[in-house]
C-alpha cells in the first residue's frame, strides 16, 4: 500500500469515510468500486459513479429531512445501494445503523427503539413489512426507503419512499441549485475522525444487543492497517457475503474498501454466493470455520460421484497435499520428489478445487468466530489455500491478532494486529488496546464500564495467554478458567481441545480446579483406534477391551506425553501437564447424560457420576473400578462394570521461566 | 433494487372486461361425460380458481379453454371472438399459457433453457440465422434473454439457473414450469395445481409469486387448486364443479356457504 496516499496529506482531511469517497474519486476515478450481479450480469459502479449515487441519495435524504446526529436503519442483504447508504448518511453527519436482515420483528424492534432511528433504508418488500409492523413501537421513524420496489405497489406510500424516487430528489436539487455539491462537500468535510461513524449491535448471547459505538478514526484505521497487514491494494476484489450488521462486513467491505480503493462485488443473492465468487475470484475471503467445514464436505460428496479412476487421484494427491501442502505455504524446505508431485497434484487436483470454491485468485484466507478444528484448517491449507486464523470482537473494530504469512500455528490466534496492545490480567483474561476500540455502548454506560477500563484497555471476557513466540493463545471464556492449588491458571477446555487434536482420542475431561495436579479422562475414538488395531493385529471384541488394551494404553500415554511436552514449553500453561489419566471403559454419551446433545461434556455431571475414578485418580492407587448404569439403544437401562488402570506421567521440566512478552507492536 | 417486471397492468384493456366465456359447454369420451353444460366466464385481471372434487372435469375444462379438447356442445368466447376450431398452439399464440399438473418440464435442460422456450413463438429470426446465433439471430435472443432474467429473477430462482431442471425438488421444478409460462407474456395464465405435493413453505411461496404476477404484471388467471386454504385466500371468484357440472359459482365467501359445495366435498347420501 506504499503507494496510498496517506492521512498526512495535509488538505483535504481523509479521516471519515465519506472524506475518503471524495478522495477515491479523485485518485481512483474510473476504477471499479462496486459490482453486483444483476439479471445474471456483472454491473459496475467506478468510484465516480459511485460519488454521485451517494450525493444524489444524500441529498435526497437531506430534504427529507435527515439531519447531523440522527440514526438510520439499514436492513437488507449486501447490496451496493445499501452499502452507499450507509456513506449517503455518514456525509450528512447521520449515524447508520445496520440491522441483521434476518432478525426476527421483535428484535428489530428492540434496537430501531434502542438507536432512536429517524429513517430506515431497506432491501425490499420483506423487510418494509417487518418494519411496518414495529412502526407503532418506534416513534422517532419518521420515513422508510426500500431498494426493491417488488410488491410494494399496493402500500400506503406517505412514510414510504423508493430509494430511487429520493435519488431523482437529490439530483433534481443539485440541476436547480448547483452550488449544492459544493456545499455537499463542505458538509462532509465537517466530519471529524472522532465521530460516531456507525452503531453496530451485538447479537448478545446474554440479554439485550448493545449497540457499539465506533468512529470514524475507528473504522478508516483499522481498515487502513488491514490492508497494510495483508497488503491489498486497489488492485484488489472482495465478495461481500456475510451480514452487513456483523462488524466484520462493516470492517472488510467498507472500512477496508474505502481506505484502499478495493472493490467490492455484491452477490446476486445469498444462494448464488459460492458460484458468484467462482465468477469474481477475489483475493481475499473471510468466513466462519462451519463455512469451511460445509465447503469440505461438499468436496467430498460430490467425490463419492466421481469415477474410480478420479476417486485414486483425488485419493492420492490428497494424501501429498497433506504431507507437503502446509510446509510449501510456511516456506519450509521440502524434498524434490515431494515438491514436483505436488506440482503435478496442483494442476491435476488442488488448482480445480480451488476454482471450484472461487479461490482461484486468493491470496489469504480468514477464519474466526469460534476454534476451527485443526484438520479442517490443514485440508484448506494443504490445497494452497493460504488460510490463517484472527481473533477479534466488535468492540476492537474487529483487528485484536492475527496470523502473519508463515507464522501459522493452528494453536494460536496469532500476533496482535498492527497498533495493537495486549496484555492478560491476574485472571488470565485477555486485555487489548488498539486504534480499533470502540467509544461506548449506546445508552448503556454501566456496560461500557464493565468492558472499558479507566486507561482504555478492553476485556475481551476471553482467558488466554501469550506464548513463548508471541502469539496470543485463546484457551477459554475467562469465566471457565480455574485454578490449581498452587494458584496456577487451569483451563480444562484448552487441554481438552489440545489432546483432542489427535485422532485416536475422541473426548477427554480435565481435572484440576482446587486440587495439586491435573488429572484427565480419556475416551478413545473406536473407529481410529479399531482401524489401528487391525493394522496392528490388535485383537478386541468391545469397545471395553480395546480401551483397557495395554497398546492402546501405551499409544495413549505416547500422546500424552506429546501433549505434556509440548505444555512444558508455554510457561503459561506448563503447570497444568497431565499427572494421571485413566482410559474411560465406556463412551460418553448424551443418552446417558455426559454429554449435551451439542456433544459438550458435561464436567460437573461426569465428576459426580465417577467420582470413584476422581478419588483414584488424587489417592494415588493404581487401578480404579466402578459400576455405572447406562443406557442402551433401545432405551433399556443396565449395569456395566469398569476396573481401570491409571497411568501416572512423568512431568516434563518447564522451560525456563523466561518473562512473557507482553508483546505489544 | 432489481429491475421489475413490466408493469403493464395500468395499460392492459380495461380491468374486469370478460376475457373469455364459456357457454354451454358439453365434453364427453365414449360414453363418459366429463363436463356437462357448463358456463362460465373468466374476467381481465382477475384470478379465477376452478375447484372440485376429484374426477369433477377440473383438468378438463383447464384442457378445454387450452385448446386441447373440442367441446361436442357449447361455445367458448375469447376475447371477444368466438373460437372456431383449436389447437394448443393457436391459444399459445393468442395469448394462453399453461402449466401441468405434473411437471412437464425438459428434465435434461437447464432452468434457463427452459424458459427460453416459453419465448419460442416469439423469435421471428428464420433457424439458418438461429444455427448460426449471430447478427440479427443473436440480437433477438439478447432480447429474449432480457426477458427471461427479469422473470428468473421475480421468481427469486437465480441460484439454479444454470441446474439442470431433473436435478432439482419439486417445489423448484414447479415453479421453473411457471416461469416457463410467464415467458410467454400470457393474458390468461392457465394453472393446474400449482401447490401440488408442496410443503407448508413452498405454498406460500408459490401463493405470493402468484399475487405479484397478477398485481403486477397484471395477468389474468385461472387455477386448479386441491388446497382449500390457498383457493380462498387467492382467488377473486371460484366456480365449482362436481361430476362434471357447475354447482356453485361466485365469490370464496359465496361458495364456502353453499350447501350443494360443502355436500360435494363431504359427501351426502344419494
Amino acid at each position: 500500500m506504499s503507494e496510498m496516499p496517506a492521512s498526512r496529506h495535509i488538505e483535504p482531511a481523509h479521516d471519515t469515510v465519506p472524506q475518503l469517497l471524495l478522495r477515491n474519486a479523485v485518485i481512483f476515478g474510473g476504477r471499479p468500486a462496486m459490482r453486483e450481479k444483476d439479471l445474471g450480469i456483472w454491473q459496475t459502479w467506478t468510484w465516480t459513479q459511485a460519488l454521485e449515487e451517494i450525493r444524489a441519495l444524500s441529498i435526497g435524504l437531506y430534504v427529507l429531512g435527515l439531519k447531523r446526529g440522527e440514526t438510520v436503519a439499514i436492513i437488507g442483504d449486501n447490496r451496493p445501494r445499501l452499502y452507499w447508504a450507509f456513506t449517503a448518511a455518514q456525509a450528512l453527519g447521520a449515524i447508520p445503523v445496520p440491522v441483521y436482515q434476518d432478525s426476527v420483528a421483535d428484535e428489530m424492534a428492540y434496537v430501531l427503539t434502542h438507536a432512536e432511528t429517524a429513517f430506515a433504508i431497506v432491501e425490499n418488500q420483506e423487510q418494509v413489512d417487518k418494519v411496518q409492523s414495529i412502526a407503532d413501537r418506534v416513534p422517532t421513524l419518521r420515513h422508510m426507503v426500500y431498494c426493491n420496489p417488488r410488491g410494494l405497489k399496493g402500500y400506503d406510500q406517505t412514510q414510504l419512499q423508493s430509494y430511487t424516487d429520493i435519488q431523482a430528489i437529490g439530483r433534481d436539487e443539485l440541476r436547480k441549485k448547483p452550488e449544492l455539491a459544493a456545499w455537499w462537500e463542505a458538509e462532509i468535510a465537517l466530519g471529524k475522525a472522532s465521530d460516531t461513524s456507525v452503531m453496530l449491535y451485538t447479537s448478545g448471547t446474554t440479554g439485550r444487543p448493545k449497540g457499539v459505538m465506533l468512529s470514524h478514526e475507528n473504522v478508516v484505521v483499522s481498515g487502513q492497517n488491514a490492508n497494510l497487514f495483508d497488503h491489498y491494494t486497489a488492485d484488489d476484489t472482495m465478495v461481500a457475503y456475510l451480514p452487513m450488521a456483523w462488524v466484520g462486513d462493516h470492517i472488510f467491505s467498507y472500512g477496508q474498501a474505502f481506505a484502499g480503493g478495493i472493490c467490492v462485488a455484491c452477490p446476486e443473492s445469498p444462494e448464488t454466493a459460492i458460484e458468484d465468487r467462482r465468477e469474481i475470484g477475489p483475493s481475499s475471503f473471510f468466513a466462519p470455520p462451519r463455512v469451511f467445514e460445509n465447503m469440505l464436505t461438499q468436496i467430498m460428496v460430490r467425490m463419492e460421484d466421481a469415477g474410480p479412476a478420479k476417486k485414486a487421484i483425488f485419493k492420492y494427491f490428497l494424501e501429498v497435499a497433506k504431507r507437503s501442502g502446509d510446509k510449501l505455504l510456511n516456506g519450509d524446505s521440502i524434498p524434490a520428489k515431494d515438491r514436483l508431485l505436488y506440482w503435478i497434484g496442483d494442476k491435476l487436483v488442488y488448482a480445480p478445487l480451488r476454482n471450484r470454491m472461487g479461490m482461484s485468485n486468493l491470496r489469504v484466507a480468514y477464519t474466526a468466530g469460534e476454534a476451527i478444528g485443526p484438520e479442517l484448517f490443514s485440508f484448506f491449507r494443504s490445497l494452497g489455500i493460504n488460510l490463517k486464523q484472527l481473533y477479534g470482537q466488535t468492540e476492537a473494530s474487529v483487528f485484536v491478532t492475527l496470523q502473519p504469512d508463515g507464522e501459522v500455528h493452528p494453536e494460536t490466534v496469532g500476533r496482535p494486529g498492527p497498533g495493537v496492545e495486549i496484555k492478560i490480567d491476574d485472571k488470565g483474561e485477555v486485555l487489548f488496546k488498539s486504534p480499533g476500540v470502540f467509544q461506548k455502548y449506546y445508552k448503556n454506560d454501566e456496560a461500557t464500564a464493565e468492558t472499558k477500563t479507566a486507561d482504555g484497555w478492553v476485556r475481551t471476557g476471553d482467558a488466554g495467554f501469550m506464548d513463548s513466540r508471541g502469539h496470543l493463545c485463546i484457551i477459554d471464556r475467562a469465566k471457565d478458567v480455574g485454578r490449581l492449588k498452587s494458584g496456577e491458571l487451569f483451563s480444562p477446555k484448552y487441554l481438552e481441545n489440545r489432546i483432542k487434536f489427535y485422532p485416536e482420542i475422541k473426548e477427554a475431561v480435565a481435572f484440576g480446579n482446587d486440587r495439586d495436579y491435573v488429572t484427565m479422562f480419556i475416551n478413545i475414538d473406536l473407529v481410529s483406534v479399531g482401524s489401528w488395531a487391525e493394522r496392528n493385529n490388535v485383537i478386541y471384541a468391545s469397545y471395553q477391551e480395546l480401551a483397557a488394551h495395554p497398546e492402546v494404553y501405551a499409544m495413549i500415554e505416547r500422546r500424552v506425553d506429546e501433549l505434556n511436552a509440548a505444555l512444558s514449553k508455554e510457561p503459561r500453561v506448563a503447570s497444568s501437564q497431565i499427572k494421571r489419566f485413566l482410559v474411560l471403559h465406556k463412551e460418553l454419551e448424551a443418552d446417558d447424560g455426559e454429554l449435551t446433545r451439542t456433544q459438550k461434556v458435561r464436567r460437573p455431571f461426569i465428576a459426580d457420576r465417577y467420582a470413584p475414578f476422581i478419588t483414584a485418580l488424587y489417592d494415588g492407587s493404581g487401578r480404579a473400578s466402578i459400576r455405572t448404569e447406562v443406557t442402551f439403544e433401545d432405551g433399556r437401562k443396565g449395569i456395566i462394570e469398569g476396573d481401570v488402570r491409571i497411568v501416572d506421567m512423568k512431568l516434563h521440566a518447564v522451560a525456563a521461566q523466561t518473562p512473557v512478552r507482553e508483546a505489544a507492536e | 433494487m432489481k429491475a421489475d417486471v413490466d408493469q403493464s397492468k395500468n395499460t392492459s384493456p380495461a380491468k374486469g372486461d370478460i376475457i373469455l366465456a364459456v357457454k354451454d359447454v358439453s365434453l364427453s369420451f365414449g360414453g363418459v361425460k366429463a363436463i356437462r353444460g357448463v358456463s362460465f366466464d373468466i374476467k381481465r385481471g382477475e384470478i379465477r380458481a376452478i375447484i372440485g372434487p376429484n374426477g369433477a372435469g377440473k383438468t378438463s375444462m383447464l384442457n378445454v379453454i387450452n385448446g386441447f379438447y373440442h367441446p361436442q356442445v357449447g361455445t367458448i368466447t375469447y376475447k371477444g371472438e368466438q373460437r372456431q376450431q383449436m389447437r394448443p398452439y393457436i391459444a399459445a399464440s393468442q395469448g394462453i399459457a399453461r402449466t401441468f399438473q405434473n411437471v412437464a418440464l425438459f428434465k435434461g435442460m437447464t432452468t434457463l433453457d427452459n424458459i427460453m422456450t416459453g419465448r419460442t413463438l416469439k423469435m421471428h429470426k428464420g433457424i439458418g440465422w438461429q444455427m448460426l446465433r449471430m447478427g440479427p439471430a443473436l440480437d433477438e435472443e439478447v432480447r429474449h434473454r432480457e426477458v427471461v432474467e427479469k422473470i428468473i429473477d421475480f421468481l427469486e430462482i437465480n441460484a439454479i439457473r444454470k441446474t439442470p431442471v431433473g436435478k432439482l425438488p419439486y417445489g423448484l421444478q414447479k415453479r421453473v414450469e411457471l416461469g416457463r409460462a410467464l415467458a410467454m407474456e400470457p393474458e390468461l395464465l392457465l394453472l393446474d395445481e400449482p401447490m401440488a405435493g408442496m410443503n407448508l413453505e413452498e405454498k406460500q411461496d408459490m401463493s405470493r409469486f402468484i399475487i405479484d404476477i397478477n398485481r403486477q404484471m397484471g395477468t389474468t388467471m385461472a387455477l386448479i387448486e386441491h388446497d382449500m386454504g390457498v383457493v380462498m385466500d387467492l382467488s377473486d371468484r371460484v366456480v365449482v364443479l362436481d361430476y362434471g357440472q357447475k354447482i356453485a359459482d361466485g365469490t370464496p365467501d359465496v361458495v364456502q356457504a353453499d350447501q350443494k359445495v360443502i355436500d360435494a366435498y363431504l359427501g351426502v347420501a344419494h
